[in-house]
């Protein structure tokens, strides 16, 4: 059996996605991705845990509430118009003969599917037209969909090792590099990279680790309320995905509304000297590696307090984002048990004091 | 009750349940999402499917899927020949969306890979994938249903938790006998038109909580279980013919889908009299909790029961119903099973982190082609690599002078080069940490060091390396490293000398040390340790009992977040609870040796190492 596949732009499957409002307990997890979605300076969410946990439906459910974004219309890699330093190659030759046009345009969220080819992560020719017309003609690959956007890998630390290797060196450069058939493509690739998996299943690379900016461990709920709460909301979902959505809709477009004020207030929030001087305090505590784990720790500090309507950051913004922004961070000692979770947790009381 | 007869009367209720299940999933298998069958092949495996095949509506997709299919097959992706033929990219319907509506049957499935139960596991939560291979991007629509076949045999291979944790229906065939297995009945017009009520019946919020609350007894910590609960008890509730789901729906329910998932059998909520009726239905093993004094783990599966009371008075009844309901679908044997599954899960845990499978440049077994150009010794794959070439022909054709291309008939370059890649399993090694403190060396140094002279022999057979630490007095000593050298061994251990404290932590450290080294010399250890547990001095070499205690403890964390295969062996002259303690927290077999001499201690080795390699040529 044969068919033509028709080429799709949207990404993620066409089914109804469970609403990001309805998705019970999990606040880290959930304050994680909220603070990417305000700042994706910070750097990719990291969401590894107990199977059955919301994961990937979390991730999922981001994408139907980001705000849609400015771009460069009729630019395969969405370019923004007011960076002219991130321009591709065709909108730099537009830019420079005169104004950009623009169009609002949706934030992409790509999927990486664990079974992808190389050729369709990087991009390569199209097939088509080498065929057809003996042309060589570049069609972009996951990498440049999902520029200024969102990359999810779900079960990432499944993901093949020579697909690490590429996401690794795009994700530090920004930039995608194409050598094919003598033909050489560069363009930016400037993603949130999120990635969801199961730890039992295998670590990951720590090359790859640190390109997250925030991780987050979830647990399965114990308490019985609130699995009670999380089965009965899937299952009115799953018999009904429709009126499901129609109940939560007011809930969403509050969230997504907080979401775009948070984006314009980023420029505007405060980051007083004295915090910096605690992110500071923290790291040299915790024993972090390299400056990354404190600038991580302030703009995940800074995009919470957008989030919340703060103007200044405060202590209780950078005690809240600590775990998260640095608990991959820290350098595994053998003979310490604890995990680092609970080694976060402890120095974040002895600098804030209890 | 003998022996005979508890077998007999468990087949029969194992086959009324499976028969169950199979009018359950003919409703509407992709709701379901799909079954385990535990067993052999057989007559009873093949009696099932084969009812199961009937039931369904005609032209539903059926497709036999290898464990070790290959993304390509499974997804799609390019269809050389009729792309070349038709000018234009034609993709191969991969074997996920050709089963789209039907049932995905997995051969084998303990055999599966982790990434293909993930690829696996996606397509049963979404119906559907995404194709990104070859030039093609896609939404692919794959609603399917999985019944996976499970052979394991012992608790070594299991289906890997992705599937198992999305496969509701769990079901072991393997105990049913021809005498207990009669053909199903299946109600054509029942099932006909529950599919057709299966939308409208309604769950109950008491309900809900209540299988909710069984599962948190049974200790299933994903909500994924009671979720797959209620699905299933809403189409046995359509089957019933009913507008909503009563409580014997989901009593059936929860015996089909939570009782195979106990990790811990429930304790009666009430303070019941305890000897009769428990003593019945289960085995003999788990000894009913004397009401004043429950042992720990049920305590915390009574909690949960308790806090909602305030709230919900009707739903205690309830849950206890369908947690008896369900305990009857418990297997006599549970106790064992629940053993086997917890040690196969912490084994698993160290699946994929361990150098016990290792990409290989040159040999083992096959595991696909990647684009790359061959280097230091990676074998070319010849027809991959022209098969790369062959959609571009025409463009390099084009490219070149007339002339020149007229010479080359294919045109290959750098970027086509594919290379085969191999997993080959690693060399094993065998590293033993001996207590030669005062204590332990009276009793069994003699006998210890038999034993690893005997295994000597059996890995100088096998080419396996040994290694040898010590631990008396005040620190811990490496005997002798990794090595092949059968004399060299003897000799290092014909002069140990025994006496002194026991620094154990210093002992498990300096295994966890040379443990983490082998494995970055690409070697798969096994750690075996002998000692008594009663460890006295501490890694300062100072004399203090209970610090030396807690000090091992940690140190045992440590050497078990390296994931390696661990045997304690017990050398005191009688069972050590600080042995056994130790052991658990090593996540290792413990193993009492009273009055093992050096060939018993060599076989448990042997034995134990057998089944790590089986598990590993499994893998």
């Amino acid at each position: 059996m044969q068919y033509i596949v028709p080429r799709l732009q949207g990404s993620m499957l066409m089914s109804s996605v469970y609403p990001f409002c309805a998705i019970v307990a999990q606040d880290e997890m959930k304050l994680a991705l909220l603070c990417a979605a305000v700042d994706p300076g910070i750097g990719g969410v990291l969401v590894f845990g107990d199977r059955g946990t919301g994961k990937s439906t979390a991730v999922r459910a981001l994408a139907a509430l980001l705000p849609p974004i400015r771009a460069v219309r009729h630019c395969v890699y969405r370019c923004d118009p007011d960076d002219n330093r991130r321009l591709c190659e065709r909108c730099r030759v537009r830019a420079a003969e005169g104004k950009l046009p623009t169009e609002k345009t949706v934030v992409p969220v790509v999927d990486l599917p664990l079974g992808a080819t190389e050729d369709r992560v990087v991009g390569a020719l199209d097939l088509e037209r080498a065929l057809s017309r003996g042309e060589k003609h570049f069609s972009p690959g996951l990498l440049a969909q999902a520029n200024r956007g969102f990359l999810y890998i779900d079960e990432v630390n499944l993901l093949e090792d020579h697909l690490v290797d590429l996401l690794i060196d795009v994700a530090a450069s920004g930039e995608n590099v194409v050598e094919r058939e003598g033909l050489s493509v560069r363009h930016p690739a400037r993603f949130v990279i999120v990635g969801s998996g199961n730890p039992e299943e295998g670590e990951l690379r720590p090359q790859l680790l640190d390109r997250f900016g925030l991780s987050v461990d979830v647990r399965t709920p114990t308490d019985l309320q609130t699995r009670v709460e999380v089965v009965r909301r899937r299952d009115a979902f799953e018999r009904d995905a429709n009126a499901f959505l129609e109940n939560w809709k007011s809930a969403q477009s509050q969230l997504q509304r907080k979401l775009l004020k948070a984006r314009e207030r980023l420029a505007t929030v405060d980051v007083p000297v004295a915090a910096l001087e605690r992110a500071a305090q923290l790291c040299i505590e915790l024993k972090t590696d390299g400056l990354r784990g404190e600038l991580t720790l302030i703009r995940a500090a800074r995009a919470l307090a957008c989030f919340e309507g703060n103007g200044v950051v405060s202590d209780s913004h950078l005690k809240r984002v600590a775990g998260p922004a640095l608990r991959h961070r820290l350098r595994r000692n053998p003979l310490d048990d604890t995990d680092a979770t609970q080694r976060v947790e402890r120095a974040v009381e002895d600098t804030f004091g209890a | 009750m003998s022996g005979a007869q508890t077998n007999q009367r468990g087949g029969r209720r194992s086959w009324e349940l499976a028969c169950d299940a199979l009018r359950i999933l003919a409703v509407d298998p992709v709701e379901v999402g799909g079954a385990v069958l535990r067993c052999a092949a057989g007559p009873v495996r093949d009696e099932w499917l084969q009812a199961l095949q009937s039931a369904l509506p005609a032209h539903t997709p059926w497709r036999r899927m290898p464990a070790t299919i290959t993304d390509e097959r499974l997804l799609g992706g390019l269809d050389l020949a009729a792309t070349l033929r038709a000018g234009s990219p034609m993709v191969q319907a991969g074997l996920l969306r050709e089963t789209d509506g039907g049932i995905v049957l997995l051969a084998m499935a303990e055999r599966i890979e982790a990434a293909t139960a993930a690829r696996l596991a996606a397509v049963l939560d979404h119906g559907g994938f995404r194709l990104e291979r070859d030039g093609f991007a896609a939404t692919v629509q794959a609603r399917i249903a999985c019944v996976a076949l499970d052979e394991s045999f012992g608790d070594d291979e299991q289906l890997p938790n992705a599937l198992l944790q999305r496969l509701p229906l769990l079901l072991d065939l393997s105990n049913i006998g021809l005498d207990d297995f009669e053909a199903p009945t299946l109600d054509e017009r029942c099932i006909a038109s529950a599919r057709h009520k299966l939308k409208s019946v309604q769950s109950p919020p008491e309900i809900v909580e209540a299988l909710c609350a069984a599962a948190m007894a049974f200790g299933i910590d994903s909500i994924r279980a009671p979720l797959m609960a209620l699905r299933v008890a809403r189409i046995c509730a359509a089957l019933a013919g009913r507008a909503s789901v009563t409580s014997e729906d989901a009593s059936l329910a929860a015996g089909l889908v939570l009782a195979p998932r106990a990790t811990r059998i429930p304790a009666p909520a009430e303070p019941a009299p305890p000897e009769p009726q428990s003593a019945d239905q289960e085995p003999p093993q788990p000894p009913a909790p004397p009401p004043d004094a429950p042992p720990p783990p049920q305590t915390e599966a009574e909690q949960p029961q308790q806090d909602p009371e305030v709230q919900t008075q009707s739903v205690e009844p309830l849950q206890e119903q369908i947690l008896a309901a369900a305990q009857a679908a418990i297997p006599a044997d549970l106790l064992l099973h629940l053993l086997a599954r917890n040690a196969a899960a912490m084994r698993q845990r160290s699946q994929g982190r361990s150098g016990a499978l290792q990409q290989s440049r040159r040999r083992g077994r096959p595991a696909g082609v990647r684009q790359a150009v061959p280097r230091l010794g990676q074998r070319l794959s010849v027809v991959d690599t022209l098969r790369a070439a062959a959609p571009w022909q025409s463009l390099r054709r084009n490219a070149l002078p007339a002339q020149a291309s007229a010479r080359e008939r294919v045109q290959v370059r750098s970027e086509d080069f594919h290379v085969r890649r191999y997993k080959q399993r690693s060399e094993t090694a065998t590293l033993f940490i001996i207590d030669a403190s005062g204590s332990a060396a009276l009793h069994r140094l003699a006998e210890a060091k038999g034993a690893i002279e005997l295994l000597l022999a059996q890995c100088y057979i096998r080419r396996d390396q040994v290694a040898v630490i010590a631990f008396r007095g005040r620190a811990a000593e490496v005997l002798l490293p990794p090595t092949r050298s059968l004399v060299r061994a003897r000799r290092s251990l014909a002069g140990l000398p025994g006496g002194g404290g026991t620094p154990l932590a210093a002992g498990i450290d300096a295994g966890a040390a040379m443990a983490a080294s082998l494995v970055r010399a690409g070697l798969t250890p096994t750690v075996v340790l002998l000692t008594d547990g009663r460890g006295n001095v501490t890694r300062e070499g100072v004399g203090n009992r209970e610090q030396a205690t807690q000090e091992a403890l940690s140190a045992a964390k440590a050497l078990r977040s390296g994931g390696h295969r661990v045997l304690v062996i017990d050398t005191g002259p009688r069972p050590q609870p600080q042995a056994a303690q130790l052991s658990a927290a090593l996540g290792g077999l413990y193993l009492p040796l009273p009055h093992a001499d050096a060939s018993v201690l060599a076989t448990a080795v042997q034995r134990s190492r057998l089944s790590a390699d089986n598990r590993a040529v499994a893998r």
